[in-house]
Formats: structure tokens, C-alpha cells, sequence
């Protein structure tokens, strides 16, 4: 359900940038998702598709995801390691006290127009 | 051959969003309208949870009520017994409500005269969390069968709330729910957060709630100048 609504969100967006720069169709769509965003590729190609075939601009548009590592930073021993192979608890010193330094971004990083 | 060019975006996709609900709070403010923004669970309490707070704080501010629910008007019916103005918004199978929707749900709502607007998000710990709605201040509610792990399980929720509920303290013996290391969970992700427990079934705890809810459109007001 949230992977449709931020389908619509983007191309929403999209629809404005193509409006500003007078773009007739989009060929290709490219995102940076987060390993640990709250978006699921696979749903996201699915509603992608489906919305595509309901909105002219993007009728031709392939979506190409490309993903970004997600790292977290421990403050109790300031070392960084990665996220989805330990998760909240520091590896290197076992503190819980951890944030997610990158790994949650959902950015349009490029439209490939014609 | 078709001629084509690559535009650089290089921007998030919640930005679009983020920018309209930043115009709406301005225009709020301008107005006068306090919006609460009520997140959560399915059924943690949230509609309970604002039966009482009309109760407590009705005489006090003139109220408004939007009712966001994927299909049904169950809780804008309950809500209209309080006597508070309500609209039912059916956000047609999305998980959340977006600033734009939160906009036309304020405009049915005609808040020429409301000073208090709250919105019952859609039941969910993840999107709603992710789409600024434009509230002047953000709550969530956390109830006790849902366990005391939530703030490390859903951060985000956790970061972008002022106050988190944490209701149905009545069942609290049957569960092992440890408020303590609740509270501790919630710090790690919002030192900022403030905390108060309530049982919206019997009343308990609203009088916390309603003082802290009072205390911030005060402050609100007061900023405005
Ligand atoms: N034991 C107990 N039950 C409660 C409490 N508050 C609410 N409930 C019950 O929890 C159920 C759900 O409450 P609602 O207020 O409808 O919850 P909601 O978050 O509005 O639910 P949705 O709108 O469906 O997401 C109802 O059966 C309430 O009576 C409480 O403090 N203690
Ligand atoms: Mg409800
Ligand atoms: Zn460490």
C-alpha cells in the first residue's frame, strides 16, 4: 500500500519537472532506495507498473532502482559498521545506543527524457 | 531516433510533499488553526483516546475532527456524539495521509471557526511517519498489547512525534510490557519526546494529556507574534 502511494508521490513530482522543462515522455526513472527504507523494491516495481499504464508520461518509463548501503554509528565506542548484518546493537562493543547514519534515503536521482 | 537527455532530480521523494505541508503550516498559523496530528496502530485507541480529549478540552477550544480511514465511516459516526465538528476523509486504499489531502480535509472542514483541528491518521506505524500532514504538533499512541519494543521496531514513528501516548495501561498486568524500559526505548530515538501513559477506556491520564496538549497551543499562540 505505501510502495502505491509514493509511486503517485513520484510521479506527481516527475509530472511538474516535465511540465518545467518541456519533456514529451520519460524513458527511464532512476531512484536511490536505502537498504533499510521502508519501501520494498519488488512492490515498488509492481505498483510502478501498474500506475505507468494509467498516465501517459510514463507509459514508456523503465524503473531502475539503485540501492544505497545503510550504515550505523555506534556512540558508545564512535565506530561504524553495517546495519542489516547486526542490527541495532553495536557489534564491536554490544552498546544499543546506535543510530542510522545512512540507509533510509528514498531520492529521484535522474530522468532519462525525450 | 528519439533525442534523449538525462535530467538530474537529485532530490527526495518525499521533498514535493515536505514543501506543501511547510505552506500549510504557515497558513494555519496565519489562521489561527492548531492541528494535531494523531498517529498510530489500528486500534491502539486513537478514536477513544479523542472522545476523551473533546471531553476535556471541548469547552476550552472549539474543536474539529478529521476522520481518515481507508473505507469506512465507523469512527466519524462515534465522533459526531461528542458533538465536535467532524469529517470523514477516505483516503481511497493509501496507507497515510499526505500535506494536499490533510489540505482539502481542513477546506471540508471549514475551519473558519475551529481552534483546534485533529486528525485521526490512517492506523499505521510506518508511512504516516514518512508524509509531513502540516500539524502544528504530532502524537502517537502506543498501546500496551502492541509491546514495549515499538520505538526500536518503527524509529521513525518515534522521531517525528512531540508526545507518545501509551495507552491501555489497565491491561498493563497481563502483558509484558516494561514501561520503564519503554520510556528508555523512546529516549533512544527522540530525547525530546514527552511521555505520558493513559487508559483512554477509564480516564486515567487525560488530565496529563489535556494539560500537556493546552500547554503547547499556548505556546503555539504565544510564538505567533
Ligand atoms: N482495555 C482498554 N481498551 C481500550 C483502551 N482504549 C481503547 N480501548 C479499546 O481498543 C479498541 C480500539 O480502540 P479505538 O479507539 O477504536 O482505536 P483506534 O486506534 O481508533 O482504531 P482504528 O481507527 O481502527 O485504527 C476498542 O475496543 C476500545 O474500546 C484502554 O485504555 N484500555
Ligand atoms: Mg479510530
Ligand atoms: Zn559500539
Amino acid at each position: 500500500m505505501h510502495e502505491l502511494g509514493v509511486v503517485f508521490h513520484i510521479m506527481d513530482s516527475l509530472e511538474k519537472v516535465a511540465e518545467e522543462n518541456e519533456v514529451t515522455g520519460i524513458s527511464k526513472v532512476v531512484l536511490e532506495l536505502g537498504e533499510v527504507s521502508t519501501v520494498i523494491e519488488d512492490y515498488l516495481q509492481n505498483c510502478w507498473k501498474w500506475a505507468a499504464r494509467k498516465r501517459a508520461l510514463f507509459a514508456e518509463a523503465e524503473l531502475v532502482v539503485e540501492k544505497l548501503p545503510a550504515v550505523t554509528w555506534c556512540d558508545d565506542c564512535e565506530k561504524t559498521y553495517p546495519t542489516v548484518a547486526h542490527g541495532k546493537i553495536c557489534p564491536y562493543c554490544g552498546s544499543p545506543h546506535t543510530w542510522l547514519l545512512q540507509g533510509n534515503e528514498f531520492n529521484i536521482k535522474e530522468i532519462e527524457v525525450y | 531516433m528519439k533525442d534523449v537527455r538525462i535530467l538530474e532530480i537529485r532530490q527526495s521523494v518525499f521533498a514535493d510533499n515536505d514543501r506543501q505541508a511547510e505552506a500549510l503550516r504557515a497558513e494555519l498559523r496565519e489562521k489561527g488553526v492548531f492541528l494535531l496530528n494523531l498517529m498510530s496502530s489500528p486500534g491502539a485507541g486513537k478514536t477513544t483516546t479523542l472522545m476523551r480529549t473533546i471531553e476535556a478540552l471541548g469547552e476550552a477550544f472549539r474543536i474539529g475532527v478529521m476522520e481518515a480511514d481507508i473505507d469506512s465511516d465507523v469512527d466519524a459516526r462515534t465522533i459526531a456524539q461528542s458533538g465536535a465538528k467532524v469529517i470523514q476523509l477516505h483516503t481511497g486504499g493509501m496507507c497515510h495521509l499526505d500535506a494536499a489531502m490533510t489540505r482539502q480535509g481542513l477546506e471540508g472542514l471549514e475551519t473558519g471557526d475551529v481552534e483546534l483541528a485533529i486528525l485521526e491518521n490512517v492506523g499505521n506505524l510506518v508511512c504516516p511517519a514518512e508524509f509531513d500532514t502540516g500539524a502544528s504538533r504530532n502524537a502517537m499512541i502506543l498501546s500496551v498489547p502492541e509491546g514495549d519494543d515499538k520505538p526500536l521496531k518503527y524509529p521513525l514513528m518515534f522521531s517525528v512525534c512531540d508526545v507518545v501516548l501509551i495507552n491501555k495501561i489497565d491491561v498493563l498486568p497481563y502483558f509484558d510490557f516494561d514501561l520503564e524500559k519503554c520510556r528508555e526505548y523512546i529516549r533512544m530515538r527522540n530525547p525530546d519526546a514527552r511521555v505520558i501513559p493513559i487508559c483512554a477506556k477509564t480516564g486515567e491520564g487525560i488530565d496529563a494529556w489535556a494539560d500537556w496538549l493546552r500547554a503547547e497551543i499556548r505556546s503555539w499562540r504565544g510564538s505567533m507574534q
